[in-house]
């Protein structure tokens, strides 16, 4: 056992070094050729600027006190829309599965709206909220909405009928089978949905963002890019990027630790 | 009506009701002045502006130049992806590699980076085209990938034993077994692509749907600019249904 263990190993190790080595190649590779692009001056001065701007810029927005109030405002538009969107979701999501009559009388409105491009509501949410903080974090919260509510309708009807039939044996209220029955069968399903949900909630504030707003990170990008301060935006969407790549990663490692406990 | 047809159509009628109340108390609000028509305009408007954004407007020709992006981005995601994903397939050290990148990079809000290619592109349907292909291009290299790797090798082994070919193998074996993985991957690329087009057009004010909502916003049109958001939903409804009955469809088959 112990032997073809480390065999397997030994077999692996090198070819585990060769994607290792591909990766890295890979990113010299690209590196090298936006430099190349960056200097040969084949595009419109300044519109690929060298890497070490891009870094330079990145240092610079880092240490200036301006950046963070529009990162600040970003986060509290995000987080405020999510959570908006997460608790409607969740409990339109139990209405449905507790009322089949509501549910197939509204259910169809969710599906159809959901996979529509959400950002087409955005000019109906400017005029109801404004163009302040409010339609940021209505449309954080519009789009956090969605996969929120049909993940929950969708655990709602896996529920095995057997626990519910035991919940109104006993004579349960709704409100007792809510937060008895109907809640623990939803974590797992639900923690899942959240990831998408964090992360259509930040794109749609950026893009809101972007389209009209006088803070944030979205604002800022778009000052940039008016002003046409090239490695600046370069700067801010990559730190933008990141940090919406990171909260997903942070919600993907979510939903694998509460899987994993509950197994 | 029986009992049955009671819950089947019962919530239907009463869905379609609650419509007819919510824009009856919308139409009362926004007339009385309770809501500003400035913010809603009356249902009544919106309805009787419908025709109007047909013909004042041209809305079909703007449905058809998103279509148009959507169907040529997903085009080309699907010649450059599909050798990509059976290159990556062929030469396993890269695919295992890459693999996690795309996935990485599929989940990866890349709308967010739609300045850097307007500064390097310009404005134009081009660049809508260019972004949404790297949108639509991950699902397929993936799904590609995923689905030619997914063949059981048992088939190859037999393809073997007959002394195909290997031309014949990539035909005859590999290209049947990955298909329908191949079209899950090409189904996302059309619903991101279009997504994708359309909130492009609507940011950077150029090209079909999006851009006709954002310069009826901009123009304060209140009627028509409901009227025309109602629309994109019916059409990507209609557009979503088509790919789903067709790639049932294709399953079948």
């Amino acid at each position: 056992m112990a032997e073809t263990a480390m065999k397997m190993r030994e077999e692996r190790r090198p070819h585990l070094d060769r994607i290792t080595v591909i990766r890295i190649a890979t990113v010299f590779v690209v590196w090298a050729i936006y430099e190349t692009a960056a200097q040969s001056g084949l595009f419109f001065e300044g519109v690929v600027p060298s890497s070490v701007l891009v870094v330079r810029a990145l240092f610079a927005t880092l240490a200036d006190p301006g950046f963070y109030p529009h990162l600040f405002r970003t986060a509290q538009e995000v987080v405020s829309g999510f959570v908006l969107g997460v608790f409607g979701g969740i409990a339109i999501g139990i209405i449905f599965g507790s009322s089949l009559f509501i549910a197939r009388m509204l259910n169809p409105w969710v599906y159809f709206i959901s996979p529509a491009p959400k950002i087409i509501f955005l000019p109906i949410i400017f005029l109801v909220f404004g163009v302040g903080i409010g339609s940021k974090i209505a449309m954080a919260g519009f789009s956090a909405f969605f996969p929120v509510v049909i993940a929950t309708y969708a655990a709602m009807r896996e529920i095995p009928g057997i626990y519910i039939r035991v919940g109104n044996a006993f004579n349960a209220s709704w409100w007792q089978m809510v937060t008895k029955v109907y809640i623990p069968s939803l974590v797992a399903p639900v923690i899942t949905s959240l990831r998408l949900a964090l992360g259509v909630a930040i794109i749609g504030t950026l893009l809101a963002e972007i389209k009209l707003s006088n803070l944030g990170l979205g604002h800022l990008i778009i000052q940039h890019y008016n002003f046409l301060r090239i490695p600046q935006m370069y700067a801010v969407l990559l730190l933008t990027f990141a940090i919406a790549v990171s909260a997903n990663g942070f919600m993907g490692w979510l939903a694998n630790r509460v899987e994993h406990d509950r197994k | 009506m029986t009992i049955v047809q009671f819950y089947r159509w019962g919530p239907v009628i009463a869905g379609l009701l609650l419509l007819f109340l919510i824009g009856l108390a919308l139409q009362y609000a926004t007339t009385s002045g309770v809501i500003s028509p400035f913010v809603v305009p009356p249902p009544a408007d919106i309805l009787q502006s419908i025709p109007k954004l047909f013909i004042k407007e041209g809305l079909i020709g703007y449905f058809f130049v998103t279509v148009g992006i959507t169907l040529s981005a997903t085009l080309i995601s699907i010649v450059i992806g599909l050798p990509i994903g059976w290159v990556l397939f062929r030469s396993p050290d890269f695919g295992k590699a890459y693999e996690s990148w795309l996935g990485a990079i599929f989940s990866a809000p890349i709308i967010l980076l739609y300045p850097l290619f307007l500064v390097v592109l310009g404005r134009g349907v081009t660049t809508i085209i260019v972004m949404s292909v790297v949108v639509g291009i991950t699902p397929i290299i993936l799904s590609t990938y995923t689905g030619l790797k997914g063949v059981p090798p048992v088939y190859l082994r037999v393809a073997r034993s007959f002394n195909m070919a290997s031309r014949d193998i990539f035909w005859k074996v590999y290209a049947p077994a990955a298909i329908p993985a191949i079209f899950t991957g090409v189904r996302l690329a059309l619903i991101y692509v279009m997504i994708n087009a359309v909130a492009m057009e609507f940011l950077i004010s150029i090209g079909g749907l999006g851009y006709l909502v954002g310069d009826l916003y901009d123009r304060y049109n209140l009627p028509e600019m409901y009227a025309a958001v109602i629309f994109v939903v019916v059409a990507s409804i209609i557009f979503f249904t088509i790919i789903d009955r067709t790639e049932k469809w294709l399953r079948r088959r």
